[in-house]
């Protein structure tokens, strides 16, 4: 789960993480009131969406004086912001965070991840600030340093020190960098983050170690014991079908295609999407209907695929093992009297009662292209897509 | 022979009276010699009781000590699984099937951090279990497909491993041992690891490998293949149309800032000797063209 940088301020603040005095805004006179009340001489309008590179497209503007604060307010309000993280079709910005502005000596890079290898966090920091980390890495990847964290002690004095220094810092900003990874982990650790990010970290013309930006992803799983995170959900970010899908617990991911999938299975229905592509199609969805399907979720899985205006063909891949093909069956079978069935429709069905399922297929009277195994069943609804499109 | 598992294992099984312990445990107990191999369940509130014939201890140690298992398998709600196999390591248990999926990564990482120094293996979680045609099964994965053979065959999806199966039964060829190492970003056995146990096993010949996005296991398990594998290794990755940024189902499988993409992972297993193919369709033929001398499908 992610959420927008004037929330992820907030956790850091929440945990004692220095970042710049702000207001979340939602019109041109809240960002005019935002600045007047911030003070000072200098303000950051920043579009709060989930995607990084918002400076290029616009959507980060200094501003001298509090009428600026309202022309950019106004003029990012409502605009669609086009980044490399957003896709083409861009986000619409909603609501913006007013900063005060910050005299910036030195722009560095900090951040926590879930480090797989060792199955640790990993604090990664460069002098690079303000750039992206993976072309840090693919150019200069010894200007990067990393920190494994110890789950029993937290990230120690000593280790914070030398990435300091490493990364640049001399003097009190050590100490004061120290203390913000020491917190940074705190907030990190007790808010079930995947990531957090600070690009950038700045020193200040004045020597103060500061988070000018804040990117946190959270973890999925843990969300259960995270109220406080959970209710900075924005559902305007989300994609409107997977959000739907998410309520029927079904995993599904909007892709370009035309070929709809239903699958059975994290790593069947990426092959599934893998195999199509291989046979010249190509998938419009991710969609793992999980381990415990009824009917009733196959259904609400068909709905959502019939929503795409773009579909020429669905193809329904099915492993039985704890799933029986039976149930799968009659999903289908109920989805078809529920909404009509206006693509042609691919099953390959394997397993756990697969014999009653192919029955009660064949028996519904449903206009079903059988297949026998997986390349099989892909060729098939390649061809039915490419049919429809002529 | 076959890795992990056998007819002779026995099991403890931790989350045995919820309803996906009980209908798992059943049908567990119905495979191979699984009325032999599943002696005892654990359940704090529940202790004195049994379950279907198989008795039910308040603590993993508890059950241990009775029944001298040295396996365990958890079925055990997410928010509570991490502590079960705190508690099955602690108990000295050779080997922890975790079957739950979806356990918060923090859990996983002190779990792992209490685990160094510990001879317990982990499998998992949010894995399939474990299969040793005819002898045992120890999970959720469906016994029939599976037949008695010679191939290993590891995965970080269950269906993959289903599908990698039914494969190799149209060329008529069995597995020695099956083995699910779970979705999740933070767990217990990689690919690596169950790599060493095959080839060190005279009962298997080759082994079918699935990866998936996301992470550099499959990498850093094709380094070692290349340098001490003596078996052929037939190598599929699952995601190769994945858009990056996107979590696929699975925890772990996400392409993050560029890396852990199908085509990369497949590039270095192939630089490292590994029959990789890009059809999911076809890992049980191209392993069946390997094992079998007069079966030259690709010719």
């Amino acid at each position: 789960m992610n959420i927008h940088e004037y929330q992820g301020k907030d956790v850091l603040r929440k945990y004692g993480v220095t970042t710049p005095r702000g207001f979340a805004c939602a019109s041109a006179d809240e960002a005019a009131d935002a600045a007047t009340r911030l003070g000072g001489r200098a303000w950051v309008v920043k579009a709060q969406i989930h995607a990084g590179g918002r400076g290029k497209g616009g959507g980060v503007k200094l501003a001298w004086s509090v009428d600026e604060v309202r022309r950019h307010a106004s003029q990012m309000l409502g605009m669609t912001l086009t980044t490399h993280q957003t896709g083409p079709e861009g986000r619409v910005v909603k609501r913006l965070l007013v900063e005060e502005g910050i005299e910036i000596d030195k722009e560095l890079y900090l951040a926590m991840v879930v480090d797989r290898e060792t199955g640790r966090v990993a604090l990664m920091a460069s002098s690079e600030g303000g750039m992206d980390i993976e072309e840090v890495a693919a150019r200069t990847p010894g200007k990067i340093h990393k920190v494994l964290i110890d789950p029993s002690t937290g990230l120690k004095g000593s280790e914070a020190d030398i990435v300091a220094r490493n990364i640049g810092l001399a003097g009190k900003s050590v100490m004061q960098a120290r203390t913000l990874m020491q917190n940074l982990y705190q907030a990190f650790d007790a808010s079930d983050a995947s990531l957090a990010e600070i690009n950038p970290l700045v020193v200040t013309r004045d020597g103060r170690v500061i988070a000018l930006d804040a990117k946190f992803n959270f973890d999925p799983n843990a969300l259960f014991r995270q109220p406080e995170i959970v209710a900075m959900r924005d559902f305007d970010e989300e994609d409107p079908a997977e959000l739907e899908a998410s309520r029927f617990d079904l995993s599904y991911i909007a892709l370009d295609g035309d070929i709809g999938c239903l699958v059975n299975g994290a790593g069947l229905a990426m092959a599934t999407m893998d195999v199509i592509k291989l046979y010249g199609g190509s998938p419009a969805n991710f969609l793992d209907v999980g381990g415990g399907a009824t009917p009733e979720k196959v259904t609400q899985a068909f709905k959502l695929m019939l929503r795409n205006p773009n579909l020429r063909a669905i193809l329904v891949n099915i492993f039985g093992g704890i799933m029986k093909c039976d149930v799968i069956a009659r999903g289908i079978v109920a989805a078809a009297r529920e909404v009509e069935l206006s693509v042609p429709l691919v099953v390959r069905m394997k397993g756990t009662n697969e014999s009653l399922g192919k029955t009660i297929l064949a028996q519904s009277g449903l206009p079903v292209i059988a297949a026998d195994d997986m390349a099989d069943a892909a060729q098939q609804a390649v061809a039915a897509a490419r049919r429809r499109n002529h | 022979m076959s890795i992990l598992v056998n007819k002779h294992t026995r099991v403890i099984t931790q989350g045995i009276t919820g309803k996906t312990g009980q209908f798992h445990t059943a049908m567990c107990r119905d495979y191979g010699n699984g009325q032999k191999c599943f002696v005892a369940g654990v359940n704090p509130n529940k202790a004195g009781k049994s379950f279907d014939g198989i008795p039910v201890f308040g603590t993993v140690k508890d059950a241990k000590a009775e029944t001298g298992a040295t396996v365990s398998v958890i079925y055990v709600p997410p928010p509570f699984a991490a502590a079960a196999i705190d508690e099955a390591v602690d108990a000295g248990m050779e080997l922890v099937i975790c079957i739950t999926e979806g356990i918060p990564v923090r859990d996983m990482i002190r779990t792992r951090h209490r685990m160094e120094g510990s001879k317990t293996l982990l499998l998992g979680p949010n894995c399939p279990g474990l299969i040793t045609p005819d002898e045992i099964k120890i999970g959720i994965m469906p016994g029939h497909i599976h037949q008695r053979g010679r191939i290993g065959v590891v995965s970080r999806s269950g269906t993959l491993t289903y599908e990698a199966a039914s494969q190799l039964a149209r060329f008529g060829i069995g597995q020695s041992t099956v083995v699910g190492i779970g979705g999740d970003p933070v767990g217990g056995l990689k690919h690596i690891d169950v790599l060493k146990m095959f080839n060190d096993d005279p009962r298997t010949d080759a082994v079918i490998m699935v990866g998936e996005i996301g992470g550099n296991e499959e990498e850093l398990c094709a380094h070692w293949i290349k340098d001490h594998m003596r078996k052929p290794v037939v190598g599929f990755i699952a995601g190769a149309t994945a858009p990056p940024g996107k979590r696929m189902g699975h925890a772990g499988a996400i392409v993050s800032g560029g890396r852990g993409t199908a085509q990369e992972k497949l590039a270095v297993m192939k630089a490292c000797g590994i029959h990789v193919t890009s059809n999911p369709a076809e890992m049980g033929k191209l392993l069946a063209s390997l094992v079998i001398p007069d079966y030259l499908p690709f010719d």
